[in-house]
């Protein structure tokens, strides 16, 4: 077990590396110099010498490279263009949002996600099933930057039981979950983020779940005189590490895919962040959020992993 | 007559000795056998066909053209003078506009893919029939692209490349051909160690020729699947980056784009605005249900 933990973490070491260095080449891939697009448009000639010897760009590229992943892992980002502050500060602020949405969408996405598959799963082709895998179609298809607008339409312009944008009256700072004058900004945002992680992972769960019956332990469980609610039991532990994976990734989309569904809501997390910074052209920006974003999710990639040799033993020694 | 008969009848058995005793279909038969007997995949399959010739043919059936500006025209509801479904915020035909935005966005859906099957699917074969460290090389690489959420890593590649129809593009191709490697790596792996390789190595084939003659036969179907898969994907994306202004750029139509510019405008012409959306939506469940169909029918588990 501790030489699995071990081998699993010392193998995200390179993939973070490699993280790192796509993200680092992302000044590169921007148009024109490189200089051009960290520094403001107005800068003095002072000013650019002193960044262009702060970001090393007199020197070659892995010596940059390692400039830059020092000043990363002292947690400097640089400054954004567009607001003068630290992207460091922005980034954990605007994380922090994308928390809270996400506090609430993945415990609702993925409870009722593996409940539907479960179920499907668990009757093949019955009535249950059909439903079940002709709703995860929709779930799966949804353009949810779409969706956003239409429930924005339905209830903050036609019935106006819901605002439509933005984060409360009293800003990212006071939020207080408890408040439903806050609390019911996160409804339409949550609602919204929620729905292709359910479609997606009904699909799974009921693709594993209904192979896992096949199997012939089942048959033997079945023999033994087992109820039918204990070998569903034991069927769906089985199918658990396939669908832990799935929801791995799926907790990547809230994170990473949040952007458009923030953008839609105005929500301030990450995404929003993103997308003015794409807006904007604030490239340490764009870079900083991207670089966070998918080092969070190689961590849960971890974690999920960790996890799933937890449930199957058969993973350790794979 | 019974004379032609008894001279007939050796002859048919004859026939049928030729032939194997129970009529087995050829893999090709009982995949359209299977997609024959199955209404729901051919409706979608035809729904998706007349979405595609209804953008091809858009200069020939779309009523107005698709730039003309109307200063009074603007922002009216579905059935306004000739325009059965109303005019955007410039005053121009909203059929029109959803019928030429089907060619950008479904281009847009389709050509990454294409490009992310043939990339990836080369660099599968390679990983998995060299094996070793060309594998690992290869692999791992993939791995770095797959530490990013899909979505992230297409707005991170097309927002620092500055937006544009073809950076889209790009962009999505990139983010495709990870997972388009690793389905043929694996298809590759399995081939590799099954006994005809083995056997068509000792007689003497060359590794191109058992690639072309033994290993793609059995890689295509999975790649061909999960490229049918990523169509709905790929639209889906695609008009999510011009909806973030990282895609297509005005006046160009193109459904993502129209969504974001008429989102401004939903407390005046709510239906017509969700318009562009439900077009985007319908062909991603078509395309979906179809992709369904054929993994269905052509029986490949991934």
């Amino acid at each position: 077990m501790g030489g699995y933990i071990l081998r699993r973490m010392l193998y995200a070491i390179p993939i973070a590396f490699g993280v790192s260095v796509v993200c680092f080449s992302l000044v590169y891939l921007a148009p024109g110099d490189p200089l051009q697009t960290v520094l403001p448009p107005d800068a003095t000639a002072e000013t650019i010498e002193i960044v262009k010897r702060a970001y090393g760009f007199d020197k070659p590229l892995p010596v940059q490279f390692l400039i830059w992943l020092g000043r990363v892992l002292t947690g400097d980002f640089g400054m954004s263009i567009a607001t003068k502050r630290p992207v460091f500060l922005e980034v954990t602020g605007a994380l922090a949002n994308t928390g809270t949405l996400a506090l609430f969408a993945v415990p609702i996405a993925f409870s009722i996600g593996y409940a539907m598959g479960a179920l499907a799963g668990s009757f093949p082709g019955r009535w249950i099933d059909r439903v079940v895998t002709g709703t995860a179609v929709f779930g799966v298809s949804l353009p949810n930057y779409w969706l956003g607008i239409v429930l924005v339409i339905v209830f903050a312009v036609e019935w106006m039981v819901l605002p439509a944008t933005g984060m409360g009256p009293s800003g990212s700072d006071e939020f207080r979950i408890l408040r439903w004058s806050d609390a019911k900004f996160l409804v339409l945002p949550v609602v919204t983020l929620s729905m292709i992680p359910i479609g997606i992972l009904s699909r799974t769960t009921r693709a594993a779940v209904a192979e896992v019956r096949n199997q012939d332990f089942v048959q033997t469980l079945r023999a033994k005189g087992l109820s039918e609610w204990a070998v569903t039991r034991h069927v769906l532990k089985n199918s658990l590490p396939q669908v832990m994976a799935v929801m791995g990734l799926q907790f990547g989309y809230l994170l990473g895919g949040s952007i458009l569904v923030e953008t839609v809501f105005t929500w301030p997390g990450s995404g929003f962040l993103l997308s003015k910074a794409i807006i904007n052209r604030d490239v340490p920006v764009l870079q900083g959020t991207i670089l966070t974003l998918s080092m969070v999710f190689v961590a849960t990639n971890l974690i999920v992993d960790l996890l799933q040799s937890l449930v199957d033993p058969r993973i350790r020694r794979g | 007559m019974p004379d032609t008969l008894a001279i007939d009848e050796p002859l048919g058995s004859f026939d049928e000795q030729a032939a194997p005793a129970t009529r087995v279909r050829g893999y090709w038969q009982s995949v359209f056998y299977r997609l024959r007997h199955d209404p729901v995949t051919l409706f979608f399959a035809a729904m998706v066909l007349s979405i595609v010739l209804a953008a091809i043919c858009a200069p020939l059936i779309a009523p107005f053209d698709p730039y003309r500006e109307s200063i009074v025209g603007r922002l009216k509801p579905f059935g306004w003078r000739d325009h059965a479904l109303g005019t955007d915020e410039l005053g121009r035909d909203m059929l029109t506009r959803l019928l030429y935005g089907g060619r950008v966005s479904l281009l847009m859906g389709v050509v990454p893919v294409v490009v992310a099957s043939l990339i990836g699917g080369m660099l599968g074969v390679l990983a998995g029939f060299v094996g070793g460290r060309v594998n690992t090389a290869i692999m791992r690489t993939m791995d770095v692209f797959y530490a990013f959420p899909s979505v992230l890593l297409a707005v991170a590649i097309a927002g620092a490349m500055g937006g544009g129809m073809v950076n889209g593009m790009l962009a999505l191709t990139l983010v495709f051909i990870p997972p388009m490697c690793r389905v043929a790596e694996t298809a590759t792996t399995q081939v590799r160690a099954l006994d005809f390789i083995e056997a068509a190595r000792a007689s003497g084939a060359g590794a191109l020729t058992i690639i072309r003659y033994h290993v793609l036969g059995n890689v295509l179907g999975p790649v061909f699947i999960y490229a049918s898969s990523l169509v709905s994907v790929s639209i889906l994306l695609a008009s999510g980056l011009s909806f973030l202004g990282l895609g297509v750029r005005p006046p160009l139509p193109d459904w993502g784009l129209m969504l974001s510019t008429l989102r401004q405008s939903i407390y005046v012409v709510p239906l017509v605005c969700a318009l562009p959306g439900v077009a985007i939506f319908i062909t991603s469940i078509c395309c979906n249900l179809v992709s369904d169909g054929l993994r269905a029918a052509m029986d490949v588990r991934m």
